[in-house]
């Protein structure tokens, strides 16, 4: 008993001794869904986490924690971070949402900052890019360079940012090259290497020279390359140990201005809710070199469609679109709003099978 | 919605590929829990070989040496589980699970310089005339030698528990240790030798996955199989042949409700997706109505003074 009470008192100490501590330093905690070596998206954050210590210097010390699974376990690991004197927390993962408003409502002076989801609080901010923009480059070089026209789809979860990467790259596809097809398949994961593997190596056999993966891993990037002849694209990353084939191009996700200006509105005191969406155009989402096994026509019509997007001209959403079921969406010239962008939950128009619920 | 696009031969093909890991991995396991050791660092000592395996057959080139590699990688880490459960006695579950715990994180260590890099390949066995017959030749007989390794070691861990004195030996000291050390065997080496063995067995499966099956190196990727194969040898009820039944069931059925999805078929992917797990379970459950029970002395600790 005397013994337990000891020890009781000695770990109040210490929390005390290093609450007392992070009073001098701003205190950055990040929440990772997979490990900082993913390669893909995970790798992406971490390295938007360093360009804040380096920003920042002795003011800012970061802290993370990789591989939370998404569920209560991400809860258990932000109350920590938060008891730890964390001021900001970055919660990098669609599935960390709820887990985030729950923490964030027992820490008030906690700031949270959620990736990819939708629900804010008044200490919680959402930021997330517009991948589509660049969903939209990789089916334009999809539609034009596949052979078979049968391009396969990694997806992860069903969840609205997946699903508008899968419609934006099928409308320009689509618009290249009408008879190509789509290949979806869910991996129900966002990291798992040999499932997803696995999900590349089946949609090649079932005839795909192209691969789009919306997975965190370079997995599918390997199997494509032990195929032959198939192109893959960088994502989240710019995975560029597998240019210039079968990566022709890739998104890189860049995290790191955007986690420098809010560990800069903590520090000044003046952070507020936002709801972040950045493209092409403020820089959050990058084109990846395009490689030489692009022809250069190609890769010329992708970098004007990418141009246009970041001068604003061109929305990837752009009507005449319908919905899978033949309903109309957009009409000629019309441009999708974010809120249906935000809440997407249906396929265009020749999309084939059903998103599951 | 067109099931021609599956080919059958292809999809049987990788269905034994996606296995081998799963299967490599149990059947070491089972060996040790046969030898009444309860050993949850699977996980750990599978990406340890998965690390070990790609690092040595990157640097020699040669992805036998990696195999060679990542067998001594497994067995090396087990000796920190020989260490701590059989030399001090430690509780097995902690240990084996501190064992995954320093494996994550000692292969995501070494693997730092090894991301992004091609390993060499290893090959298909091409053997004349019946690699070449139609449909049999490419589902059985073009794979890489290590997944007959798993074949084989499946049989031949089968005939060594069943019919051998070592065999014998092996199990008195799962079932009862005490009773077997009073007949004078060794109790602790001999569970040694069995850890040792699952280690190694552990680290070829995890080097299946990093040389084979991806093939890359890339931190955490073993993603959870070293529980299901520890999960497979309970529901195999500790015996060789269900384990490979249950692991090319799992495999099997993880690819095929991939192929599944990639031919647009109209069942809901959710169960698709558990279709592996569910199937599996039920399929050796009903076999498992014959009522094998565990090792009777599994994840008990031995001493000698007992």
């Amino acid at each position: 008993m005397k013994f337990t009470a000891v020890l009781a008192s000695a770990a109040m100490a210490l929390g005390l001794a290093t609450g007392a501590m992070a009073q001098d330093k701003t205190k950055v905690g990040f929440v990772y869904v997979g490990p900082v070596g993913d390669g893909g998206w995970t790798y992406e954050h971490n390295k938007g986490r360093l360009a804040v210590e380096e920003h920042f210097g002795d003011q800012v010390e970061t802290v993370f924690v990789e591989s939370v699974p998404e569920g209560p376990d991400a809860e258990r690991v932000m109350t920590q971070m938060a008891l730890e004197g964390a001021d900001l927390i970055f919660t990098t993962s669609f599935g960390y949402m709820d887990p985030t408003i729950n923490v964030a409502k027992k820490f008030p002076n906690v700031k949270f900052e959620h990736a990819t989801g939708y629900k804010t609080a008044p200490n919680v901010s959402v930021y997330s890019a517009r991948f589509y923009e660049g969903r939209a480059v990789q089916g334009h070089i999809a539609g034009k360079m596949t052979e078979s026209n049968i391009i396969g789809y990694i997806g992860s979860y069903p969840i609205p940012e997946v699903i508008r990467g899968i419609n934006s790259a099928y409308i320009h596809a689509k618009k290249v090259n009408p008879d190509v097809e789509f290949k979806i398949v869910w991996a129900y994961t966002w990291f798992d290497p040999a499932k997803e593997a696995d999900a590349a190596t089946v949609l090649i056999e079932q005839g795909a020279d192209v691969i789009l993966q919306h997975t965190d891993s370079t997995a599918p990037q390997a199997a494509a390359q032990e195929a032959g002849n198939v192109i893959t694209f960088g994502q989240a990353s710019d995975m560029s140990e597998y240019a210039p084939k079968p990566r022709v191009s890739s998104i890189i996700d860049n995290w790191a201005p955007y986690y420098i200006a809010r560990t800069q509105a903590v520090i000044d005191g003046s952070w507020e809710t936002v709801n972040t969406w950045d493209g092409i155009k403020e820089g959050m989402v990058e084109i990846g070199e395009i490689s030489d096994a692009v022809p250069a026509d190609v890769k010329e019509e992708a970098l004007a469609l990418k141009a246009a997007m970041a001068a604003g001209e061109y929305h990837p959403f752009t009507g005449p679109l319908k919905k899978q079921d033949g309903s109309d969406w957009l009409a000629e010239g019309e441009t999708a709003d974010d809120g249906t962008l935000a809440g997407m939950n249906f396929y265009v128009e020749g999309l084939e099978g059903e998103i599951p619920q | 919605m067109d099931l021609g696009e599956i080919n059958p031969v292809l999809l049987l093909a990788s269905l034994m590929v996606a296995a081998t890991p799963l299967l490599l991995a149990a059947i070491g396991e089972l060996v040790v829990e046969k030898a009444g050791v309860l050993n949850l660092g699977v996980e750990g000592m599978m990406i340890v070989g998965a690390i070990s395996g790609f690092a040595i057959s990157v640097e020699t080139g040669s992805p036998w040496l990696g195999f060679v590699a990542a067998a001594i990688g497994g067995a090396v880490l087990s000796l920190l589980f020989v260490l701590l459960t059989q030399v001090a006695l430690a509780n097995q579950v902690a240990s084996g699970l501190a064992l995954t715990l320093f494996g994550l994180g000692f292969s995501a260590l070494l693997g730092q310089s090894y991301v992004g890099i091609k390993p060499p390949s290893m090959g298909d066995i091409h053997i004349p005339l019946i690699s070449d017959i139609p449909v049999i030749g490419p589902i059985l007989f073009q794979h890489d030698p290590i997944l007959y390794v798993g074949i084989a070691l499946t049989a031949a861990v089968w005939a060594t528990l069943k019919y051998t004195r070592v065999g014998l030996i092996l199990r008195a000291v799962g079932e009862n240790h005490d009773a077997a050390h009073a007949l004078g065997y060794k109790v602790i080496k001999i569970r040694i030798m069995a850890i040792l063995f699952g280690g190694a067995c552990a680290g070829l499966g995890g080097a299946y996955i990093s040389l084979i099956r991806v093939p890359q190196w890339t931190e955490g990727m073993t993603a959870g199989v070293g529980w299901i194969a520890l999960a497979l040898v309970v529901f195999a009820s500790w015996k060789p042949w269900r384990a490979l039944l249950g692991a090319y069931l799992f495999g099997g059925i993880t690819v095929l409700q991939l192929n599944l999805q990639a031919a647009g078929v109209a069942i809901p992917v959710e169960y698709l997706a558990m279709s592996p797990y569910i199937i599996t379970i039920l399929v050796l459950v009903i076999l498992s109505a014959d009522k094998s029970s565990a090792p009777a002395s599994l994840g008990r600790i031995f001493h000698a003074s007992h």
